[in-house]
């Protein structure tokens, strides 16, 4: 290979229109994830980032589904694969609702996770969370809602991946929890490149090395996060919210 | 979802547009009734032979008996359909009102010495008043989780099915079921020189169902029940209560059911235990899916067009079990005309125009 | 007193035969929303190649070779099914439901053809044929066979989903089966799996249907389908703890209304599942006190506030 020419992106999503019960949710989605360090995609809500990510895995909700544009990972068409075929790829997803089994037990959260072909880094989980070692046998829906994010986090880091998506990690959770969850997230963006969205900027200011933001099902905005959030007036217009400093705990909300 | 979200294939009503083209659009839904409201009213003054699809002439006893036992079930499917294809209600319970209409109208006769109209009102009320309580509890299932419904109304329909096969009382007549009993009813519509009365009859029935069924379904009403089978969840966050708009269509639908089941008793000249099973339902629902849920014409087409494979079947192509053709070509039509026949003749417009 | 005993322990016979449909029935819907109403054309069918083997084959190692080819015909049957019809509905639940809808009527239609409308006698070895004297009641020996395979189906199930990684995905599938995919794992194959199980479960209870009832017809499956509907209602889909035990309370309630209150067992079942339906709080819906209360008038000040709530 010729070493002038940069590597591809890892994530390469192109004109991706998506609808949803007859509404069209995304009209022309396109950014790429470079293979190293984390993107954040972001937006105000209902733009279509949980939609674009769903739209990756091919996880569209029923009545849903992706009407043009490709998705690409590592050079290969991915548009339209079975969801458990892509995450075989290489793919760990923490949804939004962060999807833990309620009636599971951590260790069976876990358990399923496992990916047959890869190696099952319960070191690396139970350094990140030594919590869950200690709740192993305890009922999944019965943690707390940072416990659980952390359950969604670590099932994503337990196979070797070569991306892990992130939806709205630190929504709903306390101050306190929130670094917790941003502490984790950087020392796992040293190991795996991350596709984060989030709305807290100031997480994102702390994380992201790149930005992508969508308005109105399309993107309107790529390029470094630290140019994007020094530009008080470019986040007003896209984000509806001035990025102060000093709210690395707060979660966001602004945006509502 | 996609049978229940079978687009209507004719235009509603009220539409925008020019007001020319609106008023057109607005007569040619009219007119296609119409017409085939008065093919259908003459037809017993035509002597016409059709071989193969009927063994008499039109006028014939035997075939109006026939053609009137397709248009009853081409009612019977239209109002079925009012809860599965316009509200997305899967009810396996509808054979629990088309025989209470039945058996209740013959008992109001028979025990109560009431005539023919009268006790179908009676039935009508009971049976109206029976499904306000039956489709609350039923409905209730339905917020617990998905399908709960389903499972429910086939509960209720099967003890009332067990309950006719019991005969409690010597009421129902067990398995033989009850003869229509000729005290009560008017002259006109007693014996076999008769029978056109009882096919106009039928055909009153069926222009009942439509209209009220195209009525309603053209309303404000008939827009939140279709936004219920799209998508409840915006219903509800509209400020609307899902479940009363639910319970309503569950109850005119019975009430469409109960009525039916009275003209069913007059078409078949008795109540049959057969017409409370909760196969007969399930036919109710092939009919439905095979002309075209939530479509005009659809349920109209498959009501009769199955009745009338149903009980030709056997003649024409010597099925023993016309059941076991039925439902091979039902399971075959989900998949090869999802959106029922009517939407086979939509989609060859499409093609063409 | 032996009356009671009788009925009871007839009872626990009948909820093990419920146990068996519903228990299938419940894990299909649970991970796959399919409301398999083909479930008692499954049973009908393996009930008559039972029938076949047991007729063919006399005693005890007939009626076990039975159960076996009832069984195996469950699956196939099952696996048939799942493979060539549901399986390209993926997705669209309520046209699986119409495609078991069509199979339920055109099954026991196609065996009526084959093998006559009229019912027939299973016939069951010696071994089975007898009583048992407990506390003063005979009891057929049959009672305990059928309640003797419940527990160990019960157990053995308990096993599957507990201790192996496919039971492992169907419980997790039943939460979420959206999650189950996005973590990597191919949830179809878990969609046959369960299917094989229930088909497995169906054709035993169509075996021993046929021993419980000394006969089989060509709708019996149909009609205890009915009651397997109840028994998931009431037992819910959680945990097959709770269809086991539902199954118990409808076969019970059957049992003692039929003897007890004039031969109505089917209509207490049904009132059994109204009581049970309306005495379940609804998730989100205000509960009874509160409907009351706001049924009642209020004073302006305090409606004004409610209605802001």
């Amino acid at each position: 290979m010729n070493a002038a020419v940069p590597p591809p992106p890892l994530l390469e999503i192109a004109g991706l229109h998506a609808e949803i019960a007859g509404s069209r949710v995304l009209q022309g989605v396109g950014f790429t994830v470079p293979a190293a360090g984390v993107t954040a995609l972001l937006g105000r809500n209902g733009v279509g980032k949980t939609t674009t990510v769903r739209a990756v895995l091919g996880l569209l909700p029923d009545g849903g589904r992706v009407t043009a544009g490709t998705v690409t990972l590592a050079g290969e068409d991915i548009t339209g694969e079975p969801t458990h075929v892509t995450v075989r790829r290489g793919v760990g997803y923490a949804p939004e609702d962060r999807g833990v089994f309620a009636q599971l037990t951590v260790a069976e959260n876990l358990k399923l996770a496992e990916r047959p072909g890869s190696a099952h880094h319960y070191d690396l989980v139970h350094d990140l969370f030594p919590e869950l070692r200690a709740r192993r046998a305890q009922r999944a829906g019965s943690l707390s809602g940072g416990q659980q994010q952390m359950v969604a986090i670590a099932r994503t880091l337990l196979n070797d991946n070569r991306l892990v998506i992130v939806d709205e990690p630190t929504k709903g959770l306390a101050p306190r929890v929130v670094t917790e969850v941003a502490e984790v997230l950087q020392r796992a963006s040293h190991r795996v490149p991350l596709l984060l969205v989030e709305q807290n900027l100031a997480l994102v200011r702390r994380l992201a090395r790149d930005a992508v933001v969508l308005d109105a099902g399309r993107t309107v905005h790529t390029g470094p996060a630290a140019e994007l959030l020094a530009d008080r007036e470019l986040t007003t217009a896209l984000l509806g919210v001035g990025a102060r400093p000093g709210h690395a705990t707060t979660p966001s909300g602004g945006a509502a | 979802m996609t049978v229940t979200s079978a687009p209507t294939t004719a235009p509603a009503p009220g539409e925008t547009g020019p007001p020319g083209r609106a008023r057109r659009r607005a007569l040619r839904p009219a007119a296609v009734p119409a017409a085939v409201f008065l093919l259908l009213a003459l037809l017993p003054y035509s002597a016409l032979e059709v071989p193969v699809l009927l063994d008499g002439p039109l006028n014939a006893p035997g075939s109006l008996q026939l053609l009137a036992l397709c248009l009853v079930f081409a009612g019977l499917a239209l109002g079925y359909d009012l809860m599965f294809g316009r509200t997305g209600l899967l009810s396996f319970g509808h054979a629990l009102y088309i025989a209470g209409g039945a058996y209740g109208t013959r008992l109001a006769m028979t025990e109560w010495g009431l005539t023919l109209v009268p006790a179908a009102l009676l039935t009508l009320l009971l049976g109206t008043l029976a499904a306000v309580v039956l489709g609350a509890i039923s409905l209730r299932t339905l917020a617990l989780g998905g399908i709960g419904f389903a499972m429910v109304t086939l509960a209720f329909a099967q003890a009332g099915s067990l309950l006719v096969g019991r005969n409690p009382g010597g009421l129902t007549g067990g398995e033989e079921g009850l003869p229509l009993h000729a005290a009560g009813v008017p002259e006109a519509f007693v014996g076999v020189a008769n029978t056109v009365h009882v096919y106009w009859l039928a055909l009153g029935y069926l222009t009942l169902v439509a209209a009220v069924v195209w009525g309603v379904t053209a309303r404000p009403v008939g827009r939140v029940w279709q936004a219920i089978r799209d998508n409840e969840q915006r219903v509800a966050v509209l400020g609307r209560d899902p479940f009363r708009y639910k319970l309503g269509a569950f109850v005119l639908a019975s009430a469409l059911a109960v009525l039916g089941g009275a003209v069913h008793l007059l078409v078949t000249a008795g109540a049959t235990p057969h017409s409370s099973t909760p196969t007969f339902t399930l036919t109710l629902l092939v009919m439905v899916v095979l002309g075209g849920s939530g479509t005009r014409w659809g349920p109209v087409v498959g009501g009769a067009l199955f009745t009338f494979l149903d009980q030709r079947l056997a003649a024409f192509a010597d099925v023993a079990e016309p059941l076991l053709v039925l439902g091979t070509l039902f399971v075959l039509a989900v998949y090869a005309a999802p959106g029922g026949l009517v939407s086979l003749r939509a989609r060859r417009r499409g093609r063409t125009a | 007193m032996d009356t009671f005993v009788l009925l009871t322990l007839t009872g626990f016979g009948l909820g093990a035969l419920y146990f068996l449909i519903a228990s299938g029935l419940a894990l299909i819907f649970g991970l796959m929303d399919v409301l398999n109403f083909a479930h008692g054309a499954f049973l009908t069918v393996a009930a008559y190649t039972a029938w076949a083997t047991a007729d063919a084959v006399s005693g005890m190692g007939g009626l076990l070779l039975a159960a076996l080819v009832g069984t195996a015909t469950g699956v196939a049957l099952a696996v048939a099914v799942e493979f060539v019809l549901i399986r390209r509905l993926y997705g669209r639940p309520k046209e699986q439901i119409l495609v078991t809808v069509g199979l339920s009527l055109a099954v026991p239609a196609a065996v009526q053809t084959l093998a006559g409308a009229d019912a027939r006698t299973f016939p069951v070895p010696d071994a089975l044929a007898g009583t048992v004297g407990v506390l003063g009641a005979q009891v057929p020996v049959n009672r305990f066979a059928l309640i003797g395979v419940a527990l160990a189906v019960l157990i053995g199930v308990r096993l599957f989903l507990d201790r192996t990684r496919y039971g492992l995905v169907v419980r997790a599938g039943v939460e979420d089966r959206a999650m189950v995919t996005a973590l990597g794992v191919d949830v179809t194959r878990a969609f046959t799996v369960v299917f094989a199980l229930g088909g497995a479960l169906a054709g035993l209870a169509g075996v021993l249907g046929g021993l419980y009832f000394g006969s089989l017809s060509p709708h019996q499956g149909t009609g205890l389908l009915v009651f397997a509907f109840v028994v998931v209602v009431i037992g819910g889909l959680g945990s097959l703890t709770g269809v086991a035990l539902a199954a118990l309370a409808v076969g019970l309630t059957q049992q003692y209304a039929n003897y007890y209150a004039g031969g109505y067992g089917d209509l207490a079942v049904v009132a059994l599942l109204a009581a049970v339906v309306l005495a379940r709080p609804v998730p989100g819906a205000p509960r009874a006190a509160e409907r009351l209360r706001r049924l009642l008038p209020a004073p302006p000040a305090a409606r004004t506030e409610g209605g802001r709530a």
